[in-house]
C-alpha cells in the first residue's frame, strides 16, 4: 500500500479490501463498552483543515483516538494561515512537530498532493477541492458491502453535481476496482467535459436507471448553481433529478438510498425517504468512523495488531 | 573603432561552413578562408550561424515587479537565449498605456544594453478593455510603439477590438490578441478535458481561445487591419487561421516554445510549474501546432517569458500565478520539438525565430538575412551537446522553468548585437551596453 491516501486510485483492489477487512475487524470494537485501542499509541496525528467540515473532522478525530493516537486539530480560522501563512510553511511547522499522520481537508483541488512532497508523515485526504475524498467512498463501500455483501457486478447509480463532487470522483475510482458498475446521472451540464474517459456509464435519465440499481447513491446540489445556469431552478432539478416516493418505488426490495451529507432535503431528496429504512444515511456516519480507523492503522503501521490478533 | 571579429567555418543556417568577419557592427564579408590579421577569431567549427533572435512576446516585469525581473536581467536572460531584439509586455504597473512608461521601457532597455527592446504599448488604458490607450501618441513616441496588446488580458469587448484594429492601420500597427473569453474562463485552472476532469481543476476550454480568434480574424478583414494571434494554443486555431490565411487577410501567430513540447498530462503532479495561461493542451494540440509553425500557419516562436517569483509558485495549483520562463531554453525546446524531429531546418528556425517576428514588429535592424552589409546581429549555436536544465544558472531573476532536471540538447554559444558580443563562450559579457535599440 501507498504511504499516503490521495487519491481512490492510489488502492489497488487487495488494498481496498484489506481497508475494508480491517475495518469490519474495527467495527466489532466499537460495540464495546470500551471502544479505545492502544494500536498507535504515542503516535500523533494532525488534523489539518482548511475548510469547515465538523462531520468529517469529528469522525478522523474519534478515529484517531480510538486508536490512542495523539490528536492535534488545526483549523485554517484563527490560525496563522489567516494571517497568509503559505501552505508549505505550515506543512513544515508540522514536520518540525513530528506528525505522523496528517489529514487534510483543503478547498484547492490537489493540495493534498502538494504537502505530501514537503511532509515526512502520511497524508490522508479529507477532501481535496473538487477533486477526491477517498475515505468517503471507502466508508460507502463498506457500508454497500454490509449490507449487500460482495461488491463484483453490483449496480450502483450516482445522482447529482457529479461536475464538482470530489465523493463521485473516489467513488468511481474506487467502486471499479472493487468490482462493481457505475452509472452516473445528472444533467448534462453537471458532468466534465470528458466523463466518458472514466471508468463508468453516463445517463441523463434516472427514471431508466432506478429498476436496475442495487444501490443509488445522492449527492448534494447547491441551489446556487443555478445562478451559474447549470440548471433553471431548484424545482426543475428536483422534478428531473430528485429522489422521491415515486422513484424509490421503480428500485429493486433489496435497493439502499445512500447519501454522503450534507443533505438539502427536499432538492435531491424528500425527507421521507432520507429517513427511510432504505437509507443508510447515518449508517455511513458510524461507519466513516471505523474505516478511517483501518485506513489510520494500515498508514502509520501501528505496532501492534489493529485488534490484539496476529500482526 | 570597435573589435573585429572572424568567426571560423561556422555553419550558417546549417548550411556549408564560411568565415564570417564583424567589422564597424556589420557583417563585412562571407567567405570561405578569410583573412583578417586584426580580428580577433572565434572557433565557429560545429557552430549553427544564426540571424539574432527577435522575441516578439517577453514579460520584463519593470516597471513595478523588479523582485521577479527587469529590464537588464530579463535582457540578460534574452542574450543568453540568443536574443538580439525582444518586445517587452505592456502588462507593468503602471501599465505601458502611455508615451511615458513606454519611454522609460525604451530607456532602461537602452541602458542595460544587451539586447534592443521595443515596448509594446497597451490597447486599452489600465489593460481594462474599456478605453483606448492614447495608441497614437505611443506609436509618435520615442520608443515608435508598432505592437499594442492587452497581453494577460483579452479585447473582449468587440467593439473596442473593432476600434483598436481600425486605428492603428494610420501608423501600420498591429494588434497582438490575447484570444481568452472570459465567460467560459472565469476561475480556469488548466486545459479543460480528461485531465481537469480527473484532477477537479477548473477548466479553461478550447473554444474560449478559438471563438476569439475566429471573430478577431473576421474583424480584421472586415477593417482591412493586421491582426497577429499571442500564444496560440489549440488544434483548432491553427485550423481558423490556416482559414484566414487562406482568405488573405492579415493575420499572424505565434507559438511558445513551451505548448510544442509540453502537454496537460502534466498538471497530474498538481505542481504549478506547469501553470501557465493558455495552459498546457493536449498531445493533439502539441501535434497540430508543430505542424502549423512548420508549414508557416503559425509565423513565429515567442517566448511568452513570464518570470515569477519563487512563493507565487510554491503553493496549491489554484491559488498559484501562470506563466514560464522561456528566453534561456527557447532554442533548445525549438531544437528538440522541430529539428531534431525533421519538422523544420535550421533556414527554417531562422525565418520563425528571426525574420518574420522582426517584420511582424516592423523592425528593419533586426531579424536580417546573414549577408554582406546586414546589421552584425548573430547567434552561434551549438545543437551537438544535451545536457539537464539547471535554472541556477539562469540569468534571469526567476526560475520558474518547467523544464529543470530536463535533457535539452543545444547551447547558446555567442550571441552578437551589432558587432558586439553579449554572449561569448556560452557566458554573458560583463558590462556591456550598447547605443541603444534602432528600427
Amino acid at each position: 500500500m501507498n504511504r499516503h491516501l490521495i487519491s481512490a486510485a492510489d488502492l489497488s483492489k487487495d488494498d481496498a479490501l484489506l481497508i475494508l477487512d480491517t475495518a469490519e475487524e474495527l467495527a466489532q470494537v466499537s460495540g464495546r463498552s470500551i471502544k479505545k485501542l492502544p494500536t498507535l499509541r504515542g503516535r500523533t496525528v494532525v488534523n489539518l483543515f482548511f475548510e469547515d467540515s465538523t462531520r468529517t473532522r469529528i469522525s478522523f478525530e474519534a478515529a484517531a483516538k480510538r486508536l490512542s493516537a495523539d490528536v492535534i486539530n488545526f483549523s485554517a480560522k484563527g490560525s496563522s494561515v489567516s494571517k497568509g501563512e503559505s501552505l508549505k510553511d505550515t506543512a513544515l511547522t508540522l514536520e518540525a512537530m513530528g506528525a505522523d499522520g496528517v489529514v487534510i481537508r483543503h478547498g484547492a483541488s490537489g493540495a493534498p498532493h502538494r504537502l505530501s512532497g514537503w511532509v515526512q508523515g502520511s497524508v490522508v485526504n479529507a477532501g481535496d477541492g473538487t477533486h477526491e475524498h477517498p475515505t468517503q467512498a471507502l466508508l460507502d463501500a463498506f457500508t454497500m458491502r454490509r449490507r449487500l455483501g460482495n461488491l463484483d457486478g453490483r449496480k450502483v447509480t450516482i445522482v447529482g453535481d457529479i461536475l464538482h463532487s470530489r465523493v463521485a470522483r473516489s467513488n468511481v475510482l474506487l467502486l471499479h476496482t472493487l468490482g462493481a458498475e457505475v452509472t452516473l446521472v445528472a444533467p448534462p451540464t453537471l458532468f466534465p467535459v470528458a466523463v466518458d474517459s472514466w471508468p463508468c456509464d453516463v445517463s441523463y435519465d434516472l427514471d431508466a436507471e432506478l429498476p436496475k440499481s442495487d444501490v443509488v447513491m445522492m449527492l448534494r446540489v447547491q441551489a446556487e448553481r443555478m445562478n451559474a445556469a447549470y440548471f433553471p431552478t431548484a424545482r426543475e432539478y428536483s422534478r428531473r433529478y430528485g429522489l422521491d416516493g415515486r422513484r424509490v418505488d421503480m428500485l429493486p426490495e433489496h435497493a439502499i438510498v445512500m447519501h454522503p451529507g450534507p443533505m438539502v432535503r427536499g432538492m435531491e431528496i424528500t425527507p421521507e425517504i432520507a429517513d427511510s429504512p432504505r437509507s443508510t444515511i447515518v449508517e455511513q456516519v458510524a461507519n466513516g468512523v471505523t474505516t478511517r480507523m483501518a485506513v489510520l492503522y494500515l498508514l502509520l503501521g501501528g505496532s501492534e495488531s489493529a485488534i490484539g490478533g496476529t500482526e | 573603432m570597435s573589435t573585429s571579429y572572424l568567426i571560423r567555418g561556422a555553419r550558417i543556417l546549417g548550411h556549408t561552413p564560411a568565415d564570417i568577419l564583424i567589422r564597424d557592427g556589420e557583417i563585412a564579408e562571407i567567405a570561405p578562408g578569410l583573412d583578417a590579421p586584426t580580428a580577433q577569431e572565434i572557433d565557429g567549427s560545429g557552430l549553427i550561424a544564426l540571424p539574432g533572435l527577435v522575441d516578439l512576446h517577453t514579460h520584463l516585469r519593470e516597471p513595478g515587479r523588479e523582485d521577479a525581473e527587469t529590464v537588464e536581467s530579463g535582457t540578460r536572460a534574452a542574450a543568453r537565449g540568443g536574443y538580439t531584439a525582444v518586445f517587452a509586455m505592456a502588462n507593468t504597473s503602471p501599465v505601458a498605456d502611455t508615451a511615458g512608461v513606454v519611454e522609460q521601457v525604451l530607456r532602461l532597455g537602452a541602458q542595460a544594453g544587451y539586447c534592443d527592446v521595443h515596448p509594446v504599448g497597451a490597447v486599452t488604458r489600465g489593460l481594462e478593455g474599456k478605453q483606448l490607450a492614447e495608441l497614437g501618441a505611443m506609436a509618435d513616441s520615442a520608443a515608435r510603439v508598432r505592437v499594442f496588446s492587452d497581453d494577460g488580458h483579452c479585447v473582449d469587448d468587440a467593439v473596442i477590438m473593432r476600434r483598436a484594429l481600425e486605428y492603428v492601420k494610420a501608423f501600420d500597427g498591429v494588434v497582438a490578441q490575447h484570444a481568452q473569453e472570459p465567460r467560459l474562463t472565469e476561475g480556469a485552472q488548466m486545459n479543460e478535458g480528461v485531465m481537469s476532469g480527473r484532477l477537479g481543476l477548473h477548466g479553461w476550454p478550447a473554444v474560449a481561445e478559438e471563438a476569439i480568434v475566429a471573430r478577431d480574424c473576421l474583424l480584421a478583414a472586415h477593417v482591412g487591419s493586421r491582426l497577429h494571434v499571442c500564444h496560440v494554443s489549440t488544434a483548432g486555431s491553427v485550423e481558423i487561421i490556416r482559414w484566414a490565411k487562406g482568405k488573405g487577410w492579415q493575420v499572424t501567430a505565434e507559438v511558445t516554445p513551451h505548448h510544442l513540447l509540453l502537454d496537460d498530462t502534466l498538471a497530474g503532479s498538481y505542481d504549478p510549474i506547469y501553470k501557465v495561461n493558455p495552459p498546457l493542451r493536449t498531445k493533439d494540440d502539441v501535434r497540430a501546432l508543430r505542424e502549423a509553425l512548420a508549414d508557416g500557419t503559425i509565423d513565429c516562436v515567442a517566448t511568452d517569458h513570464a518570470p515569477h517569483t519563487l512563493e507565487t509558485k510554491e503553493t496549491e495549483w489554484a491559488e498559484a500565478t501562470m506563466g514560464m520562463v522561456g528566453l534561456e531554453t527557447a532554442l533548445s525546446v525549438v531544437q528538440e520539438a522541430m529539428v531534431d524531429t525533421g519538422l523544420l531546418d535550421w533556414a527554417g528556425v531562422a525565418d520563425r525565430m528571426s525574420y518574420r517576428p522582426a517584420r511582424i514588429g516592423r523592425l528593419n535592424g533586426q531579424g536580417r538575412t546573414l549577408d554582406q552589409g546586414s546589421p552584425a546581429n548573430i547567434t552561434l549555436y551549438d545543437p551537438r551537446p544535451r545536457a539537464l536544465v539547471d535554472p541556477s544558472g539562469f540569468a534571469s531573476k526567476s526560475r520558474n522553468t518547467p523544464y529543470r532536471g530536463r535533457e535539452l540538447p543545444g547551447r547558446v554559444v555567442a550571441t552578437f548585437l551589432r558587432g558586439r558580443p553579449t554572449v561569448l563562450d556560452g557566458g554573458l559579457v560583463p558590462n556591456f551596453s550598447t547605443s541603444g535599440a534602432t528600427r
